[in-house]
């Protein structure tokens, strides 16, 4: 039973592992390691958002600085990029943990929560277009040298691989994560904090428990993004845009479920692929876009796609529940 | 040690670009105090006000203060709408819902503008811009002491509205207690929206008194946001009195923050300002609950 739940996972791995194969071009290629790598910083959202309930409009935060950090431990320490990827990903908990720690303590809550990772983001964002250690505003380059040692490849295929194998790990982590009692707590306090703290649950350490996970997951992908594209500016990396698809994605897929966010990213990029051919290159346009999207969402769908998903199963096998409750019905009377 | 010729014109300027916040920030703690939600469209619907009223001066010579009569009923009927068609019905009652959906709004608003109108700077050139009066010991540019008085005249128009109107005592019991004031016969829906177009229209009035001084771009709202936010919060959110003190004393802070620290760390200043009130005291100066 335990391992059936994993089952979906590996088929979905698999699946996408075999993708590379019948792609050819590099513009596809890009699509697809692109959006894994949303799909992952997605994931790192759904953990504090859609299981712990914890709204952040901040994401960008955590992974800005798990790029900062991967590219200013390269560039000023010499760092080895795998080695600086491990540190680049502990920071992001740290950050995680120092936001989650001073919110969570003052009981800050929906829309204060929302507000205040916002705040510390732009706070982020001025700290590193001021600062010299992480290039101001002209960014920070990291010079090209495709080894594998170097978390650097010629080839889009292996990228695509190393994203993959992240992603099945922020699956595998989420899937462990529902089956936990911590999973169970975060639940509870998505679902209401105040009868949560009063069965007992430790809701400060469990909230600070995902928000450092999720921190340490987005800085994950921040690290990706860094070594894929060697370039960093504040408004790139700690801009409103990774906040507002780290929100996105889970919402289109489902809040709450492990597979959302991954579907949400493929879904999310598709469209704007295809209004990116229709319309050109328009700048704007693919954000305003997200916004109605995120809209139309919540709207009709407030449980994203998974939730379709599982209310169409659900319809599909309804006629043995109704069967089931005429038996109790009966054994009632 | 700073010369107080220096000084004292810091504060004053500090003071009216501070009347422009506050009166952002009214609209912004209206909404927040009525709906229980942080409207993240408000810089764009700002900076959308500050569109038309750019085109209504470039396109048909209309004077930013004329334009006040239009755009602030145009700006309320949008925001009646917004919050009566999309808002409402996109957020299934909760709170979580209505923040990503004003969110959704800016994003839609801000980046149709930028696809629309690209991202130039626009200014309009109106013959009085550049007036000064001498006080002694500073010059004051005429349009922004408008602006400082204009401020004043719309915050207490509001709480005239507000303590002696029927509709403004309806908004007070949706405030206090949506469930009981629908009990007692108001209509709740049709409060919330005015809420909501009452704030849009305090951005519009915002709009016409800052552009004579100011500039347009699609991006123009998210400088103008944060901030107001911070002031809602330092404030006390849904508190008018706050909106108005926070507002001047933003203001006053950046342009000290921005004489002492240079202009990036300045604004780190209002950003740290908001946190702290955020995390120490999240009623703010003048609000009542948490």
């Amino acid at each position: 039973m335990m391992a059936g739940r994993y089952t979906a996972i590996g088929i979905t791995v698999a699946v996408l592992a075999a993708l590379p194969l019948a792609v050819t071009s590099n513009e596809v290629m890009m699509f697809l390691i692109l959006s894994l790598m949303f799909a992952l910083l997605g994931q790192a959202w759904n953990i504090l958002g859609g299981y712990a309930g914890q709204f952040s409009f901040g994401h960008a935060a955590f992974f800005g600085s798990g790029a900062y950090a991967t590219a200013t431990l390269q560039i000023h320490l010499g760092l080895n990029p795998w080695v600086a990827m491990v540190a680049a990903m502990a920071v992001g908990g740290l950050v995680g943990g120092l936001i989650g720690a001073l919110s969570f303590r003052f009981r800050l809550r929906g829309s204060y929560f929302a507000l205040i990772t916002l705040a510390f983001a732009e706070v982020l964002r001025v700290v590193a277009h001021t600062s010299d250690f992480t290039g101001g505003g002209a960014g920070i380059l990291i010079p090209l040298d495709e080894r594998a040692a170097n978390f650097q490849f010629e080839s889009r295929d292996v990228f695509y691989y190393v994203i993959l194998a992240m992603v099945a790990g922020s699956l595998v982590l989420t899937r462990a994560l529902e089956d936990s009692r911590l999973g169970a707590w975060m639940l509870a306090i998505r679902e209401n904090e105040d009868s949560a703290r009063a069965l007992g649950v430790d809701t400060f350490r469990v909230k600070l428990t995902a928000i450092i996970l999720s921190g340490a997951m987005a800085a994950s992908a921040g690290v990706f993004y860094t070594q894929i594209f060697l370039y960093l500016d504040p408004g790139i990396a700690y801009g409103v845009g990774f906040s507002v698809e780290a929100l996105l994605v889970p919402i289109i897929g489902g809040m709450g479920t492990v597979f959302g966010p991954l579907v949400g990213s493929f879904v999310l990029h598709g469209v704007d692929e295809v209004t990116k051919e229709l319309t050109g290159d328009a700048p704007g346009l693919n954000l305003a876009l997200y916004g109605a999207l995120l809209i139309v969402m919540l709207r009709f769908l407030p449980d994203g796609l998974m939730g379709l998903m599982g209310r169409l199963r659900r319809a599909a096998g309804r006629r043995q529940p109704q069967q089931a409750g005429r038996l109790k019905e009966a054994g009632d009377a | 040690m700073l010369e107080f010729t220096i000084l004292v014109p810091a504060v004053i300027n500090g003071l009216l670009t501070g009347s422009i916040y506050a009166l952002i920030a009214l609209g912004l703690t209206l909404i927040y105090g009525v709906l229980h939600i942080i409207n993240f469209a408000h810089g764009a619907l700002l900076m959308l006000s500050l569109f038309g009223v750019y085109f209504l001066h470039s396109l048909a010579g209309i004077d930013p203060y004329v334009a006040l009569l239009i755009l602030v009923p145009a700006m309320f009927a949008l925001g009646y709408g917004l919050q009566r068609t999309v808002i409402a019905h996109a957020s299934h009652g909760k709170d979580e819902n209505v923040l990503l959906v004003t969110l959704g709004i800016a994003l839609i608003i801000e980046n149709l503008a930028l696809f629309f109108w690209r991202s130039d700077t626009r200014t309009i050139d109106v013959p009085y811009a550049f007036d000064v009066i001498d006080v002694g010991f500073a010059f004051l540019s005429v349009p922004r002491v408008a602006a400082f008085g204009a401020a004043f005249v719309v915050a207490g128009l509001l709480w005239v509205l507000m303590t002696r109107s029927d509709l403004g005592r309806a908004i007070r019991a949706v405030a206090k207690e949506r469930h009981g004031a629908r009990v007692v016969g108001i209509d709740v829906d049709h409060i919330f929206a005015m809420s909501y177009g009452i704030g849009t229209a305090c951005v519009a009035a915002a709009a016409c008194l800052l552009l004579p001084t100011f500039y347009v771009t699609p991006q123009v709202g998210n400088a103008f946001v944060l901030i107001a936010f911070t002031v809602v919060v330092l404030g006390g959110m849904g508190s008018f009195t706050g909106a108005l003190v926070g507002g001047l004393l933003i203001g006053v802070v950046e342009s000290l923050g921005g004489l002492f620290l240079g202009e990036t760390l300045g604004q780190i200043g209002i950003f740290l300002v908001f946190i702290a009130v955020l995390l120490f005291r999240p009623t703010g100066l003048f609000g009542d609950r948490a």
